[in-house]
């Protein structure tokens, strides 16, 4: 049976190759439990060195049109990759 | 009053506009800390089969600390000679609460944070986990802000699992938890800490709590606080340097020295490439709302913006 390990990638801007900023990681797995604040430094420099790692891209944030008079408006991170590596576990 | 306050100077309002956050490690005497752990009580003994919530409802019904009205003037929250109160008498304290939210700010809530060690989790069936990372209350559009102080009145160690920030996210509007999903971010910091350390928080500043790996409960106390007046030069404002002409900017022969505009525009780890330059724009407009100063600006960013060329 397989089962979905996801890794999510923030990335200081559009391209697949800029830094990593922020990440998180989802293990479907059950063998890892990930949670917020348990690592200080990125799993990888930047999003290609995941697809390096065997990680397969399946979705990225659009670039959308800055909305008028809320240009220098920020919220959320904006460039965001998902990523995946099924894994085979026992039944 | 104000002459016994030890207000805050420039360089550190420029600290706190840039990055939203003030630490003061260890500021709170031993007595005080010592008097406001009595009066919050001890949790109550690891019980099998006990969920946390009891636990956790347990130990705020018994603590000595009150539950106080939303919107009374902070000087009324607490009791004269109580631990909290004595805290907040301190110079120190009292002068950056008048710096950062002005003169008698509104009690807005507080709260007993406590972090429970593996062994609660076990017989409660929960799991031991750290909270979401996020923004308190809700969407906040104002240019003004809440203070928050987080009061850590014992020593926190990293396997206690000490409040996660992340410097310089207090700008952004955002919806409390909808960020959850970020886990980690660079730059992030976590609360290590000796018994009577103060954390000053913009109320943007996106934050947590750890998961505790102890074998201790983990304490601290947070105090929320409106502003009921102006926010503007609040602080020491004898320390602001005279205007001049703008530094020079891109290219530079030399490192540049320690200034207000050198704290606004050194960037965090986490800023993206083009939102970090938002981020700027950003600091020089809450410098401008904190210096009560409209022509403000640091390294041309909205003097080149302002230009309409229609004179």
């Amino acid at each position: 049976m397989r089962r979905q390990r996801v890794l999510v990638l923030y990335l200081g801007n559009s391209a697949l190759d800029s830094p990593v900023i922020a990440w998180a990681n989802y293990d479907g797995t059950g063998r890892t439990r990930h949670m917020s604040g348990d690592r200080d430094d990125p799993p990888y420099r930047t999003g290609v060195d995941a697809l390096k790692d065997g990680w397969r891209l399946f979705q990225a944030s659009q670039l959308m049109p800055h909305e008028r008079g809320a240009e220098f408006d920020v919220a959320y991170l904006k460039y965001e990759f998902w990523f995946e590596q099924l894994e085979e576990v026992a039944t | 009053m104000t002459r016994s306050l030890s207000l805050l100077g420039a360089l550190d309002m420029a600290r706190f506009a840039a990055r939203g956050f003030l630490r003061m490690d260890a500021v709170v005497p031993a007595e005080i800390n010592a008097q406001f752990l009595e009066e919050a009580g001890t949790p109550p003994e690891v019980a099998a089969g006990r969920r946390l919530l009891g636990t956790y409802a347990e130990l705020l019904a018994r603590s000595g600390i009150a539950e106080t009205p939303a919107g009374i003037p902070l000087s009324r929250a607490y009791p004269q000679g109580g631990a909290v109160a004595r805290m907040l008498e301190l110079p120190v304290v009292a002068g950056a609460i008048r710096s950062l939210v002005g003169d008698d700010p509104t009690f807005d809530h507080h709260f007993l944070h406590v972090t429970f060690p593996p062994a609660y989790h076990e017989a409660g069936g929960g799991e031991n986990v750290s909270q979401h990372t996020h923004q308190d209350s809700t969407i906040d559009p104002r240019r003004a802000f809440d203070l928050q102080i987080m009061y850590y009145p014992h020593d926190v160690t990293r396997e206690m699992g000490g409040t996660r920030f992340v410097p310089g996210t207090h700008l952004r509007k955002v919806s409390e938890v909808a960020l959850g999903r970020y886990q980690n971010i660079r730059g992030q910091q976590h609360m290590v800490c000796k018994a009577g350390t103060l954390l000053f928080l913009h109320s943007g500043v996106w934050h947590g709590g750890g998961v505790n790996l102890s074998d201790r409960t983990r304490t601290m106390f947070k105090i929320r606080m409106n502003p009921t007046g102006s926010q503007a030069r609040k602080f020491d404002v004898s320390t602001l340097p005279p205007k001049g002409d703008q530094r020079p900017i891109f290219l530079l022969k030399s490192l540049p020295r320690e200034s207000v505009e050198q704290i606004l525009m050194t960037p965090e780890p986490w800023f993206e490439q083009d939102t970090g330059r938002l981020e700027f724009v950003n600091r020089v407009k809450f410098w401008r709302y904190l210096t009560d100063d409209p022509t403000y600006d640091a390294d041309y960013w909205l003097t080149r913006l302002e230009n309409l060329a229609s004179a």
